[in-house]
This record gives structure tokens, C-alpha cells and sequence, in this order.
């Protein structure tokens, strides 16, 4: 399908990291059922480096394949690195979505703030709230 | 294999159409309107077209009035009968929840100017009843428009109860027909039809024309100004190989209707027993009272558009309702109105049939879908929450 690009079919034929970690160090889930999309990501983390990570994805094509590329963009990378993933950049490596797409690659970006988030929490690291989202991109389907 | 399961979105092209069509490109290629005689030689195919679809319709030929399509059809009728009813200080008109944006959208406008619109309630058996009908006509109801059957969810509605409902109190009545035509008996007389919408493209005609149907003496309003043509009721040189075309095909539909039904019927049913198998899965329409051709269904814990792209890498092409394809945040009005709540709802799956349809092909879909859909499951946080019962099950 003209849709979407090759490297969007791609991963989302072939999404990379599906599943799950038990007793993952961070999860986070982002998205609800009424919208139409949910993802959450598992995170693996020793020494600061994400040595493994997982995700389950409730949604269109292009939210399991921002989901997939996401991980694989932050995957052997250190927590610093993986705060830093932008949406922007996710699209960007997915040859771009469509317009009114976008927000599956923002639901990416916000998944994996948000194990990282709960990561710093069970481990009593101190973080500046700000750093983090407050999923503003649900509240207008609500 | 591919198999093309999405006829209600649009049919291939009928050998017969087609061929119905060829002389009118290059050969008598003439506009109705001249008085020579290549020009009159098209006036007679267009007269002959006329008559065909007429009889398909059980009425005269000069209550036939050839259009761009189904959502022309739509608009025009509405707004002839709004107009009418505006004159008379009637300005109710009655429909329901599940119409064709092309009737919705027409409605909203409609309302925006002063109307007001009932929209009947679908929730009991994805249907409606003719008492619904009866009860909400008002001394100032201009009009009562409801689809003949629906395009999502395949119900067929009491339109020869409507029908009498309407006669008996004097509201004229219009339905949009474009699931319908080709596909059931139609006869706008004995089921009281004042208005009847059509689209050539849904029964292996070409796109791009379609009919309106309106009893002899209604007042049309036209919606598309200039030339004279359609007795001044629709101006524009006539696309005469396109009204051909659809000719031969309604011709052809209804000619084989009888043999068709019944097989489209026995695969849409075997695809319904089939996919009620998959667990926590759900109908969605009238179970009786159905199309041919629709089998549609909610399958919870997963969202329609992926299912949609992975039945296609699989050779299935189909349709959904959820809001990824719609291209808005909500999925189908039809899903909704029925009573699907959006979790739900943004699962859906719509196959639709034809007679260009095998068994082989039914055979690929039953074995490709249920496959999809829990490949889908396994990798949906939902499901898992579903299946761990941090979720309650809707279906």
C-alpha cells in the first residue's frame, strides 16, 4: 500500500521486539482503547544501559511500527540516550507517516518516557517532572 | 491468491458493461442535445438506458433521472423535498442514525438552515421498525429518508412498511437504495418509494453515474445548474457511455438475481458461522434481515487498520470501520450508533461479496482472518489485560 513507506511496512510486518519481559526493570503504557491505540514497552536496564526491551501494541499499522522502530533505536543505548529519543526522530527513521499519523510515533517516544519514568521510580532516582509528558495527545479523543 | 472481498466499497466491471460502453467512446460518441443524426443516435441509447433501469426499478422511464452517482442522488432528493416541505412551513424530516454520510452530511446542512432532523435509533437489532417510522412523523414532517440497506453492517431495512407508513400519512418518502439495487427485488411502486437513489458502480457498472428515481410530479430542486438536459432537472451533457454501462449491468443484475442471491447468500453465511468461531468476536447487523453479500464483525482486543493491511499482504482485500481508516479519531458512525462502544469498535471487520466470489476463495478467508486476528492478539496489551482479567471483556 502506497500509505506508507517501505520501511513502515517493514517493521510493521516484521515488527522487531514484540513481547514481553518479565520482571522488566521499567514499563510504561501510554494510549487508550478508545482511541484506538495503546503501546507499552518493557525495559531491560543494568549499569544504565538498556540491555533489553519489549513492547505489546494495540493500534494501526503505523503505531506497531513506530513501536518497533522505537525500540530498536534505543535498545543497547544508555537511559540518557533513550530520554533524548524524540517522535521526530522516530518518524525520521521511518521514512516518514503521514500527516495525521504523526502521533503514533509521539505515543512511541511517550511509551518509552514513561518506562524510563517508572524505572527512575522504583529505583528512588531523582528526576525533574517537566522531562516528561502528561500524554497531552489523549485528551482530545476523550 | 488475492481475493477481492470489498464489493460493497465498489465491484469490478461486468464483461457486459463493459461492452455495453465501448460504442459510445469513439463511435457514437454524439451529444444527445445536437439535432444531427450522430447526436440522436446517442438521444436513443440514452432513452433505451433509461428504460432498462426503469424496468429494474418497476417504474415509467420519464421518472428516471440520470446522475454523477449515489451522493448526487442523495442530494438531490433531500434538498427537493426540504425545499418542498420549506414552502408548506414543514420543516421535519426523519432518517436514521446509520445513513451514508452522503445523506448526513446533506441532513447537517439541512439542520444548520433550520430543520430538524430525527434520526431513529438503530440500537434494537441493528434495525429499524416502520412504528418507529409512525411514531416520530409530526404534523410538519416534509420528508422521511432511510437507506434500503446498510453499507456497513448489511442490514435491510422494512422499506415496504416504511413505505406504507408514509403513503398512509402523507409524507413523502426517499431512500437511498445503493446497496440495494442489483442486488434485491426492488419495485418502488408496490413499496410505496417516492424517491429512490442509485450507484452503478455497486453492481459491476462503471463509477461515475448512478440515478434518481422520483415518482412522476415531485418537485425536484436542481442541484446542478445550466443546460436543459434531464428534462432541466440536472444540467450537463449526459455521460452517455457511463449511463450504457450502468444499463447493461442493473440489466444484468437483475436478469441473474435469482441465482445470485442464494449463492452469494450461502458464502456470506459460511463466512458468518466461520468467523463466529474466533472467541470474543461479534456480528454486527441485522442477522436475519441481510444483505447477500455483508458479513461485518467486531473483534475485540485489536484495531481494524492493521487487520486490514495484514489480510491484504495475505491476499484478503477488505474494509473496517475503526477510526485509523477513517482518517478522523472515531471510528464508524454506524459502529457507534448500533451501540459498539469505541474499544470495540475500532476492530471491525467488513467483508462484503459478490457473485464473482468462489468457494475457494471463502476456503482462504477462514483459514487467513482468524490467523490475523490472533497474531494481532498476541501482540495487544489489551488482549493481555483481557486475558489476565485487568479487563473486562465487552464481547
Amino acid at each position: 500500500m502506497a500509505l506508507y513507506s517501505e520501511k513502515v511496512m517493514d517493521h510493521f510486518m516484521h515488527p522487531r521486539n514484540v513481547g514481553v519481559i518479565e520482571n522488566a526493570d521499567g514499563v510504561g503504557e501510554v494510549g487508550n482503547a478508545k482511541c484506538g491505540d495503546i503501546m507499552k514497552i518493557y525495559l531491560k536496564i543494568e549499569n544504565d544501559i538498556i540491555v533489553d526491551v519489549k513492547f505489546e501494541t494495540f493500534g494501526c499499522g503505523s503505531a506497531i511500527a513506530s513501536s518497533s522502530m522505537a525500540t530498536e533505536m534505543i535498545k543497547g543505548k544508555n537511559i540518557h540516550e533513550a530520554m533524548a529519543l524524540t517522535n521526530k526522530a522516530v518518524a525520521e527513521a521511518l521514512d516518514g507517516l503521514p500527516a495525521h499519523k504523526l502521533h503514533c510515533s509521539v505515543l512511541a517516544e511517550e511509551a518509552i518516557k514513561n518506562a524510563l519514568k517508572d524505572y527512575y521510580d522504583r529505583n528512588n532516582i531523582p528526576y525533574d517532572d517537566k522531562t516528561f509528558p502528561d500524554c497531552e495527545h489523549c485528551a482530545h479523543c476523550e | 491468491m488475492q481475493v477481492y472481498a470489498d464489493n460493497a466499497a465498489t465491484t469490478a466491471m461486468s464483461q457486459v458493461a463493459i461492452d455495453a460502453m465501448l460504442p459510445y467512446f469513439n463511435q457514437n460518441y454524439g451529444n444527445p442535445s445536437s439535432l444531427h443524426s450522430v447526436g440522436q443516435r446517442a438521444k436513443e441509447a440514452l432513452e433505451a438506458a433509461r428504460e432498462t433501469v426503469a424496468q429494474c426499478l418497476g417504474c415509467e422511464p420519464r421518472e428516471i433521472l440520470f446522475t454523477s452517482g449515489g451522493s448526487e442522488a442523495d442530494n438531490q432528493a433531500i434538498i427537493s423535498a426540504a425545499r418542498y416541505g420549506a414552502r408548506k412551513g414543514k420543516k421535519h424530516i426523519i432518517s436514521t442514525a446509520f445513513e451514508h454520510h452522503a445523506v448526513l452530511h446533506t441532513l447537517n446542512k439541512l439542520e444548520k438552515e433550520g430543520f430538524e432532523v430525527t434520526y431513529l435509533d438503530v440500537r434494537n437489532n441493528h434495525n429499524v421498525t416502520a412504528q418507529q417510522v409512525k411514531d416520530a412523523i409530526r404534523p410538519d414532517t416534509c420528508l422521511v429518508t432511510t437507506m434500503y440497506a446498510n453499507n456497513e453492517i448489511g442490514s435491510i431495512l422494512p422499506i415496504e412498511e416504511i413505505g406504507a407508513v408514509c403513503k398512509e400519512a402523507g409524507v413523502p418518502f426517499h431512500t437511498d437504495a445503493v446497496q440495494a439495487v442489483g442486488h434485491l427485488h426492488i419495485n418502488v411502486k408496490e413499496q410505496n418509494i417516492d424517491m429512490l437513489s442509485l450507484s452503478s458502480h455497486k453492481f459491476h457498472g462503471p463509477k461515475g453515474v448512478g440515478a434518481l428515481y422520483v415518482r412522476k410530479g415531485f418537485p425536484l430542486v436542481n442541484v446542478i445548474e445550466g443546460g436543459a438536459q434531464e428534462r432541466g432537472k440536472r444540467a450537463g451533457t449526459e455521460n452517455i457511455a457511463g449511463i450504457c454501462g450502468m444499463a447493461a449491468a442493473v440489466k444484468d443484475a437483475c436478469d441473474h438475481m435469482d441465482e445470485n442471491m442464494p449463492r452469494v447468500a450461502a458464502m456470506r453465511d459460511r463466512l458468518i458461522a466461520g468467523l463466529s468461531q474466533i472467541p470474543h468476536s461479534a456480528l454486527n447487523g441485522d442477522p436475519v434481515n441481510r444483505l447477500p453479500g455483508n458479513v461485518s464483525f467486531c473483534f475485540e482486543g485489536i484495531e481494524g487498520e492493521s487487520l486490514l493491511l495484514l489480510l491484504d499482504a495475505n491476499g484478503v482485500c477488505a474494509s473496517s470501520g475503526s477510526a485509523c481508516t477513517s482518517g478522523s479519531l472515531d471510528p464508524s458512525h454506524v459502529l457507534l450508533a448500533i451501540g459498539r462502544v469505541h474499544d470495540v469498535a475500532h476492530g471491525s471487520l467488513r467483508l462484503s461479496l459478490s457473485e464473482y466470489n468462489t468457494d475457494e476463495e471463502i476456503d482462504h478467508i477462514l483459514k487467513v482472518v482468524p490467523e490475523v486476528v490472533q497474531y494481532l492478539r498476541n501482540m495487544s496489551p489489551v488482549w493481555r489485560d483481557l486475558q489476565t482479567g485487568k479487563r473486562q471483556y465487552i464481547l
